[in-house]
Parts: C-alpha cells; sequence; structure tokens
C-alpha cells in the first residue's frame, strides 16, 4: 500500500506533489514533444484535432463539470471563435486575431450566460440549447460577415516570418495552447474562484449563504469556458481550412459533451481522455466496417449510432468515465492486494429536488 | 388581412403539434422528473411506424394510426425501463445526457431501419388536398384536423385522468412520488405507463404533422421547438404546455409573415429565452424553490 508522507509545506502548493507523478509526466512531456517524430504524418493531424476538441473540453468541463452548469449548446462558442478568427485573418495577422477570437467568444458567452443566470438545471440546458440555435441561425444570415452557407476559406498560420504550414509545426502550436489552457485550468480550479465555481456546482443555496457571489462567478465562468472554447475553434478553423455554418451543429455540442462524460466528468485529465476517445472511435469504426455485414457498414447513420451507443452505456455502467477507469487501475495498484470493487461507487438520492 | 388570418390558421396548426408534442415532454417529467430530450425523436418514430402500417403495410389510415400509436406506446414503456429506470436517483445530469444520447440513436437507427432510411416519405392520409373556403381564407382539412385530433386527445387525456383509478394514480405519482408508493402505487410501473403514454401522444403529433413537412429522420428537430413551448407554459403544467405550443406556433408563423428571412426558425427560442429572462416560471408555472 502507498503512504503519503508530507515533509514540508511545499508539497500542499505545487502542482505535482509526488515524486513519481514529476517522473510520468516528465515522461509523457518529452513523448508529446517528439511525437511529430515517432508518428506517422495521418495520425499526427489527428493528433492536432484530439489537441483542439480537448481545448474545447476544458473549457466546457470548466462550466459544466465544475460550475454545475450544464451547456447543451457549446457549439456555438467554439463556431464564434472559428468565424472571429477567419473573418479577422484579412485583415489581421494571427497573433491578433487569434486572442480576439477568444474575447469575442468570451462576450457571446456572457451574452448566453446573462439570461441563463437565473436558471438553474433543466432551464438552463434549454437556455444554452435555444442560445446556440440562435447563434447559428445568425452565422448562417449575416452573411455580409460571414458568408453564410457558402463558407469562408482560412489561410495558414503565419507567426511572424514562419508559415505553419504542416501538421507537425500547426501540432505544436495547439500542444503549446492545450498546454496553457490546462495549468491555467488547473490553477483557477485551485484559486478561490475555481472553490467557489464548486460550490455552485454542490449547492448554490449553500455557496450563497456563505456569502459567494453567484451572479460574478457564473458569469466569470461562462466567460472563461467559452473563451477556451473559441479559441479552440479558432485553431480548428486553421486545421481545417474551410468553415461553413453545417460544421457548426447540436451533433458538435453532443460530441463535446461525449468529451467531458466520458472522459470524466469531475477531472480536467478527463478531456484529455475523452478527446482521444472521440477522435480514436470514427477509425475504430472505419476499421470494424470491413468485418461488418455490407448494409450496416454502408449506413451513414452507423457513427452517431455508435457515439450515442458509448455515451449511453458509460452512463450506466461507467459513469466516471475513462478518467474513473485510471483511477480504479491505479487504486487497484496502490492498495494491493486489499482492492475493493466497489469503492467508487456512485451516491444515488431518492428524494425531490435535491441534487440541483 | 386575409393572409393575417390565413397565417393564423396555420400558426394555430402546427401549434397544436408543438403542444401535443410539449405535452408528451410535460407528462413525462411531472411523473418521472425525467426531462426527455428525446420528445421529438419519440415523435418521429411515432410518425415512421404509422408511415410502416399504412404506406408499406396498406393497413387502412384509421387502423394503421391507432395500431402504430400502440406501438409506439409499447416502445415508450421498453425505453424506461431499459434506460431510465437504472438512472432513477442518480444526478440529473446525468438523466438529461442520456436522454440526449438517446435521441442521436434514435435519430441514426432510424436512418438505418431498411424502407425507412435518410429519405422523405409522404404519409397518405385520407383528407389530402381537400380545401374549404371561409371567406377569403383557404383552410385545408389537413389544417382542421390536427386541431379536431388534439381537443379530441386532451379532452380524452382530462376525463382519463380525472376520473380513472390509473389516472389518479398517476397524479399521485406526479405529485410526490413517495407518497404515492407508501399509499399502494406500483411507480416503476406507473413510470413506464406514462412513457407509453407519452410516446402514444407523440406518434399522433408525428402523424399529424406528416402532411406538413413529411416523414424524415430529422422531424425530431421540430419536436426541439416544444421545449420551448413547454417552458413557455410553465414546466409542470398541463394546460400551460398546450398553450405553450399554441403560443410559439403563432409566434413562428406570425414572424414568417412579418419579420425578416430567417427569425422564423428561431423565433420559438427567442421567446423562450425573452420569457425566460422576464418570468423564468413561466406563463402558468408555480414558483417552486428549485427552479430559480
Amino acid at each position: 500500500m502507498k503512504f503519503v508522507r508530507k515533509t514540508s509545506y511545499d508539497y500542499d502548493l505545487r502542482l505535482f506533489p509526488e515524486p513519481e507523478d514529476r517522473f510520468w509526466y516528465g515522461l509523457l512531456a518529452v513523448a508529446l514533444l517528439l511525437a511529430p517524430v515517432l508518428l506517422p504524418p495521418y495520425f499526427l493531424g489527428q493528433a492536432v484535432l484530439v489537441g483542439i476538441y480537448a481545448i474545447a473540453g476544458f473549457g466546457l468541463m470548466l462550466l459544466a463539470g465544475y460550475t454545475g452548469q450544464i451547456s447543451l449548446g457549446h457549439a456555438a462558442f467554439f463556431a464564434v471563435g472559428a468565424y472571429t478568427t477567419a473573418v479577422l485573418e484579412k485583415t489581421m495577422p494571427f497573433v491578433l486575431a487569434f486572442p480576439a477570437a477568444g474575447l469575442m467568444a468570451a462576450a457571446v458567452g456572457i451574452l448566453v450566460g446573462l439570461p441563463a443566470l437565473r436558471l438553474s438545471g433543466i432551464y438552463l440546458a434549454i437556455g444554452t440549447l435555444a442560445s446556440s440555435f440562435i447563434v447559428s441561425e445568425v452565422i448562417a444570415r449575416w452573411e455580409s460577415v460571414t458568408r453564410g452557407a457558402s463558407g469562408i476559406t482560412v489561410a495558414r498560420i503565419r507567426l511572424g516570418d514562419i508559415v505553419l504550414d504542416s501538421d507537425a509545426k500547426l501540432y505544436y502550436l495547439v500542444l503549446a495552447v492545450a498546454v496553457a489552457a490546462f495549468w491555467l485550468g488547473r490553477n483557477i480550479l485551485r484559486s478561490p474562484l475555481g472553490i467557489a465555481m464548486m460550490a455552485i456546482r454542490d449547492s448554490q443555496t449553500g455557496a450563497q449563504s456563505v456569502g459567494v457571489p453567484l451572479v460574478r462567478v457564473k458569469l466569470i465562468a461562462f466567460a472563461l469556458s467559452a473563451a477556451l472554447t473559441g479559441l479552440a475553434g479558432a485553431l480548428y478553423a486553421h486545421k481545417i481550412q474551410f468553415i461553413d455554418p453545417d460544421q457548426f451543429t447540436l451533433l458538435l455540442s453532443v460530441e463535446l459533451l461525449v468529451v467531458i462524460f466520458i472522459g470524466g466528468i469531475g477531472s480536467l485529465h478527463g478531456c484529455v481522455f475523452g478527446a482521444i476517445f472521440i477522435i480514436i472511435l470514427p477509425q475504430v469504426i472505419a476499421i470494424a466496417k470491413d468485418h461488418l455485414p455490407r448494409y450496416l457498414a454502408e449506413q451513414t447513420g452507423l457513427q452517431s449510432a455508435v457515439y450515442a451507443t458509448c455515451l449511453i452505456g458509460f452512463i450506466l455502467f461507467e459513469p466516471e468515465g475513462l478518467h474513473g477507469i485510471w483511477l480504479k487501475i491505479k487504486r487497484y495498484f496502490s492498495m494491493f492486494p486489499h482492492y475493493q470493487r466497489d469503492s467508487q461507487k456512485q451516491q444515488r438520492s431518492h428524494a425531490r429536488g435535491e441534487s440541483w | 388581412m386575409v393572409g393575417f388570418l390565413q397565417s393564423l390558421v396555420s400558426g394555430v396548426s402546427i401549434g397544436c403539434v408543438y403542444a401535443l408534442v410539449a405535452l408528451g415532454f410535460v407528462l413525462i417529467y411531472k411523473a418521472t422528473e425525467v426531462v426527455n430530450f428525446a420528445q421529438g425523436e419519440l415523435m418521429m418514430v411515432g410518425a415512421f411506424f404509422a408511415f410502416t402500417l399504412v404506406d408499406m403495410g396498406h393497413l387502412p389510415f384509421v387502423i394503421g394510426v391507432p395500431l402504430a400509436m400502440a406501438c409506439a406506446a409499447l416502445f415508450g414503456a421498453l425505453l424506461n425501463q431499459s434506460l431510465l429506470r437504472p438512472l432513477i436517483g442518480r444526478s440529473p445530469f446525468t438523466t438529461v445526457l442520456a436522454t440526449v444520447a438517446l435521441a442521436t440513436l434514435l435519430r441514426s437507427l432510424a436512418s438505418m431501419v431498411p424502407g425507412w432510411g435518410t429519405q422523405t416519405h409522404s404519409l397518405a392520409n385520407p383528407v389530402a388536398g381537400q380545401k374549404t373556403q371561409l371567406g377569403g381564407v383557404i383552410l385545408s382539412h389537413e389544417h382542421l384536423i390536427v386541431i379536431a385530433a388534439t381537443l379530441l386527445l386532451c379532452a380524452a387525456l382530462y376525463l382519463f385522468f380525472r376520473f380513472t383509478r390509473v389516472g389518479v394514480a398517476l397524479q399521485a405519482v406526479s405529485q410526490n412520488q413517495l407518497a404515492a408508493g407508501y399509499c399502494g402505487v406500483p411507480v416503476k410501473r406507473m413510470h413506464s405507463l406514462i412513457w407509453a403514454i407519452s410516446a402514444a401522444v407523440s406518434a399522433l403529433a408525428g402523424v399529424l404533422l406528416a402532411p406538413m413537412t413529411f416523414v424524415h429522420t430529422g422531424m425530431g428537430y421540430v419536436g426541439l421547438k416544444a421545449f420551448p413551448a413547454a417552458v413557455i407554459g410553465g414546466f409542470g403544467s398541463i394546460p400551460g404546455a398546450i398553450l405553450g405550443g399554441l403560443f410559439i406556433g403563432l409566434i413562428e408563423e406570425l414572424s414568417g409573415l412579418y419579420a425578416p428571412e430567417g427569425v422564423k426558425h428561431v423565433a420559438a427560442y427567442v421567446a423562450l429565452l425573452a420569457l425566460l429572462v422576464a418570468r423564468p416560471q413561466g406563463l402558468f408555472g408555480v414558483s417552486l424553490r428549485e427552479r430559480a
């Protein structure tokens, strides 16, 4: 069994207090930096998408997982980020357009959050859903700026003299943004703001009673979440190089929810697992298609059916997601041979109205 | 003026469809506290059942439609037993996510069924194309049937909930599950029953919607507009859901007539947000603590 022995106050302050954590994360860092050398080009492109979905997932996780505000319309912020950078880059360099995309998305996030302040639970979910439909309609109709259904082609990123014309170079940028977003998220969660957010998630009335300024914290959560997702959208626009309103539908919102739920709703790590899952799944389906009867393999609905089934499966059987499975594995080894199978079972509450 | 009256009629007509879907939604919410984001897809599946029985199975319309409603009822009960029962007591976020996933699953599976697929089908109905003229306004019989069917169904449901034992038991379950359980009401079975009723109501809504939008796997998005209807009516209120549906239908048609292009698609959602800001409990809802 593993025993934690603290020998200095530093232990409580550090982001990675355990020496073995530092070792494994160091190894991970080296692997990530060497990825363009180790991975074949196709997988490198997929890795870029994993990074993008992970950043968007961090955003949604901060809002849904840590502040308890369900957002069924996060695709709207993704779209705002993508379109802002696409439109601004006709006249501005990337280093200005990128933060501008984040700020624009944050502004839209605040707009969406304002009516949502008085809502909770299901009203919030419906309200965010409604807002996302309105945003996508606005994007589709505002043809003078967004060119409507014809879409916008996006040029490659130029940073000074460097043009990011290959997946490898884009990969490093996405990696840098993802690490920065993760570091930002982790630190926010350790700060009073993060604790206030979690208090709101656990009990809004309780948080109010101890003096948490609900309006301010919720709006900040919406703004941060939207900003991160908007930045992910901006990177997405540059990866795909062509955006149109059809790419940012309800299905994308559901995909983001899949990322945070299957990844594991209570942790930022989970977003990365969830992003890997959501990018790997189509590959697995494509490989499995060869073994399926021809009728099934040809269906266009197969991919979303598999997504939905996986999500339902995780909801029913593994509610803590991939991160939960990872924790169970770690716990098995650290508690060996005393591991109990149900040590992470979820609590059920049958009293009415207790959970919101 | 004629244009206005015309829009009024079609607004009430589509409003009745929204009202029926919102009704199904509120029935489930009241009895089980589950928010069913798959309500639109239940409507779509019900419409496809009707299509299969009437158009593919060549049954007469008046036999095929009630049979489709019965099949949808069975389908709804099975869904509740397999998916929602294991989720009793879990956090509402989980059930929301489960029903959102269910909606996506139903939509994809429906597109994979042989004969249904991704094409648009038309559902042959006995009054297709017939119209009457009333002082300049053309009333299509399909619209009139929609309104009549909605009224009949609401009356039937009212009588059912008020005067039958099962109906009263369902009312008990929607007011306080624990107390109803203590009184001997088989709560889990009642949940399946309410899902069955809700699915049947949505199937009828799908059949009534079919002349306007035809039967296709995207019908669920129309059902998505029933959520603003349910919220506007006040979440736990059945007459509110119906009036909310009519309200949304009218707003949509009128904004199609008077507002710029594209507003019609989002009119329902704008109305929803406006209402939520001004009056979060909806027009008829009771302001319970857990809502705000």
